[in-house]
């Protein structure tokens, strides 16, 4: 072989196509969400009436799916790209933003003034004075169930806890329906359409959440265990195999007309209205014995926030204050029901379900998720923990005595509370 | 994975040249090689030895080693996830290699018709979506919708129905069958090509001998497809230390019921990325991939030098 140099030369041309962006006069204003079932309410009303009222400003919504949207908005807070309105997670993905520096402090935001502490809670720092997201919507936990079966079993609507479960015993003896639909295959549903729905009753509420965050109270004390004992009842009148069912087959098994009480949370409503094909009723948790005082779980689960780099601040306020306004209460409240507007000024909704859900606030004391606020910030982190545990008590896995014991342990080992 | 190509240099060149070709030829690989692989994995080794402290990253040492294996919880879940790791594994080798073997043979029968479709129909689960796979197998063995309760009914065996994939105790097999069924086709294609190189002459041979039948598999095809073994097992060593997409699909980020379910990609996963209310931690998700990658290099390590090297390969 003779030698050969071999010269290759290998030219890799790259085009750079820069996008011409076309600037109008009008400032385009965009909103970054997890929300993207709601592209449609926000291109159809909510965009077009805020741009009504405020010509100049032109507002993009642009939606990441739910899973992806926390790591793409770090993503692009860090590459300085984030969109002027955040669409804000409750609690501590939100505060950790806002101490980060990309979330602006609304202290000064008028329309703020419509909304109580509870409300603001969940988007304002520990020692209470920034608030940095607007409050925009809130799920409230209860039951809805089928009210055909409950008229043709005979079956009033119960409010205290023998009541639940002699309902519960009376459709399971009639055996055309399945007494209640939720699995523990997704674990979530056991914590949160359990534990956290029907939790509240027995530790009062915001009094025993309180108590627990400063370190007064424990999970293992006999008001935070006996919501789990309850639950262990519960396993008595789920479908054959519900250790195997997923969420989608407890929506389906509802919706379908095959189980007669679901254990929900008002986000349901939308879904269940357009795949229900009976009547349908709310009940909130019952109470212990008649005449206790009741609670329910009205947990903050969206505000809208401004991004700190906006370029365009001044129209984002304004953006912010429209949300603020009773005006978008109105529209959002009834375009989404089952998410209802933390506005005080209280909406009129013209869903039925949804009129029902909300009308609990007048008799019931609100409270949120126990495990949300500060007490999700360590490892191992307790909202996490309280699924698996949930779903361990229900299947027989854990005791209702091991699991509470487990979650304090789990706690103790990095939460201190202040003294 | 690692490959090991052998250059063979040609020494019969009197005045032997600076090759630059070869350096030329290799750089874009190289290149992109280590921009994607390389680099990732020195920073995630670096970051294991860095943690956060009063918001500022610092060097930790191996203090982020301690804690996952030191602290009760963090080891309790580590050992947790390597042991049902190492079940995982262990099931893929007793069933998933054992059958892959099983039906190479089969399609190398010479007889065999329609062996075209078999091959294709057996192989083609390791060509879907993990999504696609996760989602009918949650389908087929749904209490309420799935067709194995049905299924089981026909033929009266309904008592022998159990929601597998919601109990602890059953969860994590019925997890590794799903992936056995999904990768049974590698290793029957590695083994079926095996199969097919061994020479004709070799098998008349042994049939002129009086070997045929089973003990032609056992005593003939089975050492020379051995080597292909190996190699499937290595494979199934890495994929099953790195698999994290089935189980993550089935059973979702906390692997449950009661962590039963999880391995080391999901622990990984969790702790890296965090999940729902947990915020990830990327110095322990960096450390809890070093141990992975530390696990799987010794396991590779092993096979390649103490296994490999005794094989006895045939030359024909």
């Amino acid at each position: 072989m003779g030698s050969t140099t071999l010269k290759t030369l290998l030219m890799a041309t790259s085009i750079l196509a820069t996008a011409g962006f076309a600037h109008a006069a009008d400032t385009t204003l965009t909103i970054e969400s997890w929300r993207t079932d709601d592209l449609a309410i926000w291109q159809e009303k909510l965009i077009p009436a805020f741009e009504a009222k405020n010509p100049g400003i032109k507002v993009k919504f642009a939606p990441t799916p739910p899973t992806e949207y926390d790591a793409a908005l770090g993503a692009r807070f860090d590459a300085g790209s984030a969109g002027d309105i955040i669409t804000c997670r409750p609690f501590d993905k939100s505060l950790e933003q806002f101490k980060r520096g990309n979330l602006t402090s609304l202290n000064d935001l008028p329309g703020m003034k419509n909304f109580s502490d509870v409300a603001k809670a969940a988007w304002t720092t520990d020692d209470g004075k920034d608030t940095f997201c607007v409050p925009m919507a809130s799920v409230i936990h209860g039951f809805i169930y089928n009210k055909d079966a409950f008229e043709k079993l005979g079956i009033a609507i119960p409010t205290t806890e023998a009541e639940f479960f002699a309902a519960l015993d009376k459709i399971k003896a009639d055996g055309t329906y399945i007494p209640m639909a939720m699995g523990t295959k997704d674990l979530w549903e056991a914590a949160t359409m359990g534990y956290q729905n029907i939790g509240p009753t027995y530790w009062k509420g915001e009094e025993g959440r309180a108590k627990l965050i400063k370190g007064e109270a424990k999970l293992t004390d006999p008001e935070w265990v006996e919501p789990y004992k309850v639950l262990l009842k519960w396993k008595d009148y789920l479908g054959d195999g519900f250790e195997a069912q997923t969420y989608p087959d407890s929506q389906n098994l509802f919706t379908l007309g095959r189980a007669a009480i679901y254990p929900a949370g008002s986000w349901e409503i939308g879904l269940f209205n357009t795949q229900a094909q009976f009547k349908m009723g709310a009940f909130p948790p019952p109470v212990k014995n008649a005449g206790d005082a009741c609670y329910i779980s009205d947990h903050n689960d969206i505000g809208a926030g401004l991004n700190a780099k906006s370029a365009h601040p001044e129209e984002a306020k304004k953006f912010l204050e429209w949300v603020a306004s009773p005006e978008f209460a109105d529209i959002y409240a009834n375009a989404l029901p089952g998410f209802f507007s933390l506005n005080s000024t209280p909406v009129k909704m013209a869903d039925p379900l949804a009129q029902e859900f909300v009308s609990w606030r007048e008799k019931c004391k609100p409270t949120i998720r126990s495990t949300y606020q500060i007490l999700a910030r360590g490892t191992p982190n307790l909202e996490n923990e309280t699924w698996v545990e949930s779903a361990n008590v229900i299947n027989g896995t854990d005791t209702p005595e091991a699991a509470a014991k487990k979650l304090q342990d789990g706690l103790d080992s990095w939460y201190k509370p202040a003294k | 994975m690692a490959t090991v190509a052998e250059v063979s240099i040609d020494r019969g060149e009197d005045k032997r040249q600076r090759r630059w070709h070869i350096l030329v030829f290799l750089l874009p690989a190289l290149l992109v090689y280590t921009a994607v692989m390389i680099l990732p994995l020195i920073e995630t080794l670096r970051l294991s030895l860095f943690n956060v402290k009063d918001g500022q990253s610092a060097f930790v040492g191996f203090g982020n080693f301690q804690v996952l294996f030191g602290d009760p919880r963090w080891a309790a879940s580590f050992w947790n996830a390597l042991g049902n790791n190492f079940i995982f594994f262990l099931i893929h080798m007793l069933v998933q290699n054992p059958i892959g073997v099983a039906l190479a043979a089969l399609l190398s029968v010479p007889k065999l018709r329609f062996g075209a479709f078999y091959r294709t129909a057996m192989f083609l689960p390791t060509l879907l979506s993990f999504v696609i796979v996760g989602f009918i197998w949650k389908l087929i063995l749904s209490p309420i919708w799935g067709v194995s309760p049905y299924l089981l009914d026909l033929v009266g065996l309904k008592s022998l129905f159990s929601p597998w994939l919601g109990k602890p105790d059953t969860a994590l097999i019925a997890v590794s069958l799903i992936s056995v069924w999904q990768y049974v086709g590698i290793p029957m294609m590695l083994i079926y090509a095996a199969m097919l190189n061994i020479p004709d002459e070799v098998l008349e041979a042994a049939e002129c001998d009086g070997v045929t039948g089973w003990s032609q598999f056992w005593k003939i095809k089975l050492p020379l497809i051995l080597p292909s073994i190996g190699i499937i097992s290595i494979l199934t060593f890495v994929g099953n230390f790195n698999a994290f997409d089935l189980i993550y699909t089935v059973q979702g980020a906390l692997a449950g019921p009661d962590g039963s379910t999880d391995i080391l990609g999901t622990l990984l996963y969790r702790t890296f990325f965090g999940f729902q209310l947990q915020i990830g931690d990327k110095s322990m998700g960096a450390t809890i991939a070093t141990v992975m990658f530390l696990i799987i290099l010794s396991g590779v390590c092993l096979y390649l030098f103490a296994i490999q090297r005794r094989m006895r390969r045939y030359q024909f």
